[in-house]
């Protein structure tokens, strides 16, 4: 009797686990989305066909934004900091906010299916667009979408074939912070964290992310010609495994990796860090914290970002989602995030809005030739972007794979 | 009489079914859908999991270098964290057993366990303000010329072995209780000196009490990923290379592959506790 009673639970057990494993085997399995018709074909992928809004209903009372640390901020961190509360106020939708540390993240949480929008940086923008996660986004719809400068639309990070998949946000460099108290001089190259690093022996730190390779791509293209890296994000084989090496030479003198931008502030305050990539967000959180920190834009240019928001294909509050859209784009909140957060707002009209006058000109909101020496976080692809043909680049498999070997 | 009294087997069979369902469904099932996940793949680009059959995640995991330095890091960091707190846990729990009144017996079991009560994070975050380079350890150092580990693998260790010595003075401590006092007695009366009857009487038989600790204190070292993203500065142990997968780079099949290899470490290292015997004498 009992041994009966046994084997059938266990019958009953294994049925339990086939049904699971047959319930995970059909799950979210069209991630691509794309039906029968082909989308757009752009840089080696095609863009699934996600259908485009074609009008902006009643708000649904709620919107859940995921954002860079800084780009949504509701007075928490500052009071003074607010342009979040507003927003409620004028378009009825509560904003839930949920920050992120790397672009993997965020391409990572958009395919939960659970946010409407997302600041998107040129390096996560064409994997949501390939992976059907993010829809095209109708700027007719968009007030301040005239305003945006030119020569941020229509740009291969956020457009597939003439059609925006989203509207941009604000631009600018990643620097190179210093502890004023145990660097000096001031560091003017990249080199005080690769070639150099040895005199900060455990106290640098970077940035962990696989796309961090570009810096020291970009550190190579100067230091060592021979190589002919003319793009960073384009990398074949053997420039890759350079720029590699020279990770992980300046392994040995890191202290610790951060993607937890509040890490990095504290790591610098204790002293633990004293020179590393960072944002200008975190030096101006860490200098009002009291740490004796300046960040600087080193002579060989810099890795940047050119943020997109975007919206979700699967947008549980797509009205929501384009209020949200058109008001982090106006004048008024552009001059807010971007004198915050330290970066070229997009909208130029924002630039008559700061409080600094002069902040525009710092950071040449409105220079198009500068912000093309900025080197922006783009995916890298097979197709080498700098226009090569005559060799296969690496793909972002091949990065995040190498990451991993060089911090070992 | 109702169905149920006329019928022991299915009074037994309603009894055991809610846990067995919780064991066949929710965790052996759940340890199936991690070995069919690690049997897929993933479009690097896309990141969307593609599902056809395919070993190449165990083929990565075999032939590149890196996971194999991990592995036997984290296997290495594992034993380590174990040996530390076999050490630290025997006297404690020799004193605890054997020594102390019954009421400091009780000041001291609660003191082991008041720990557990405190978040994972905040201990783990204590000991990165601990470490940290304006901490009290290189201030407590600075004098002697010394300086703090700072973050890395010894900082990791600390904090593993920190976190996870209670879960090895209890079985040990349990096991030391249930020896006979008047084995001690047996013991000197056969002249033997207090290192000896320790020697050859009280640590073959609490052997497999420190044997049933290090189950834990291994096992739960092996999985660890948040005491190293805190403390462990560059390192990288096997979680974080699953998280890193799942987490960052969304590589469900790579990860699910890389989270096989704790679970054959550990079936090994309990393989290997049961041709002890010490399994049966718990």
């Amino acid at each position: 009797m009992r041994r009966i009673g046994s084997k059938r639970l266990a019958a009953v057990a294994c049925v339990g686990v086939l049904a699971l494993a047959t319930a995970c085997g059909t799950s979210s399995g069209d991630g691509g989305g794309g039906g029968e018709k082909a989308g757009e074909e752009q840089g080696g992928f095609t863009a699934p066909d996600v259908p485009m809004a074609e009008e902006v209903g009643d708000p649904e009372g709620q919107v859940n934004v995921l954002a860079w640390p800084g780009y949504a901020e509701d007075g928490s961190t500052d009071k003074s900091i607010d342009w979040v509360t507003p927003f409620e106020k004028e378009s009825g939708c509560q904003a839930n906010v949920k920050y992120f540390g790397t672009s993997d993240e965020a391409v990572q949480l958009m395919k939960t299916g659970e946010y409407d929008v997302v600041s998107a940086s040129g390096d996560a923008t064409l994997r949501m667009i390939a992976a059907g996660d993010v829809a095209p986004v109708n700027t007719d719809l968009l007030t301040n979408y005239a305003d945006i400068a030119d020569f941020l639309k229509d740009q291969a990070f956020n457009s597939v074939g003439g059609q925006m998949y989203g509207v941009p946000h604000g631009w600018g460099a990643n620097l190179l912070m210093y502890n004023t108290e145990a660097v000096s001089p001031a560091p003017t190259s990249w080199g005080s964290v690769f070639d150099d690093a040895s005199a900060y022996a455990g106290k640098v730190t970077a940035y962990d992310s696989p796309i961090y390779i570009a810096d020291a791509a970009l550190y190579l293209m100067n230091s060592q010609p021979d190589l002919g890296i003319k793009d960073p994000y384009a990398l074949d084989e053997d420039q890759l495994a350079a720029a590699v090496d020279l990770l992980k030479e300046q392994r040995a003198n890191v202290s610790e990796y951060w993607s937890d931008y509040l890490k990095e502030v504290q790591a610098f305050k204790t002293g633990d860090s004293v020179i590393g990539t960072t944002w200008q967000v975190i030096a101006s959180v860490a200098q009002g914290e009291g740490a004796p920190v300046e960040a600087v834009l080193p002579e060989e240019g810099a890795t940047g970002w050119s943020d997109t928001w975007m919206i979700s294909a699967k947008a549980p509050n797509p009205n929501c989602g384009y209020l949200w859209m058109d008001y982090i784009t106006s004048p008024k909140a552009q001059a807010a995030v971007a004198e915050y957060f330290g970066e070229a707002p997009a909208n130029t009209k924002a630039c008559d809005l700061t409080s600094d006058k002069s902040f525009c000109d710092t950071y040449h909101a409105t220079d198009a030739d500068f912000a093309a020496q900025i080197h922006y976080w783009t995916t890298p692809i097979e197709q080498c972007l700098d226009g090569r043909t005559d060799v296969t680049c690496t793909n972002y498999g091949d990065w995040t794979t190498a990451w991993t070997e060089v911090k070992g | 009489m109702s169905l149920i009294d006329r019928r022991p087997g299915l009074r037994v069979g309603l009894l055991l079914t809610p846990p067995m369902l919780w064991l066949g469904v929710a965790y052996l099932g759940a340890l199936a859908a991690l070995l069919i996940a690690s049997l897929w793949t993933q479009n690097d680009f896309t990141g969307t999991i593609e599902r056809s059959w395919t070993l190449e995640n165990f083929k990565t995991l075999f032939t590149v270098e890196v996971y194999r330095t991990i592995t036997l890091r984290t296997i290495g960091i594992a034993a380590l964290v174990t040996v530390v707190d076999a050490v630290l846990a025997f006297p404690i729990a020799l004193y605890m057993a054997k020594v102390a009144s019954p009421r400091m017996q009780r000041i001291l079991v609660i003191s082991v366990l008041t720990p557990l009560w405190a978040s994972y994070l905040v201990k783990a975050y204590a000991w990165r303000g601990m470490l940290s380079a304006d901490g009290p350890i290189a201030w407590v150092a600075a004098p002697f010329g010394l300086h703090t580990p700072g973050y890395g693998l010894p900082a990791v260790t600390i904090t593993l072995a920190y976190l996870w010595l209670p879960y090895m003075i209890l079985p040990v401590y349990a096991g030391l209780e249930r020896l006979p006092d008047s084995l001690f007695e047996a013991s000197a009366d056969l002249g033997a000196g207090a290192w000896t009857t320790l020697r050859r009487v009280v640590v073959p038989m609490a052997f497999p009490a420190i044997v049933a600790g290090s189950i834990f204190t291994f096992s739960l070292s092996m999985g660890d990923y948040i005491a190293v993203k805190i403390v462990g500065g560059t390192s990288q142990l096997l979680g974080n290379v699953v998280y890193d997968n799942q987490g960052a780079a969304n590589n469900l099949p790579f990860a699910a592959a890389v989270a096989t290899v704790p679970i054959v470490v550990m079936l090994a290292y309990l393989a290997a506790v049961r041709r002890t015997g010490a399994l049966e004498n718990l």
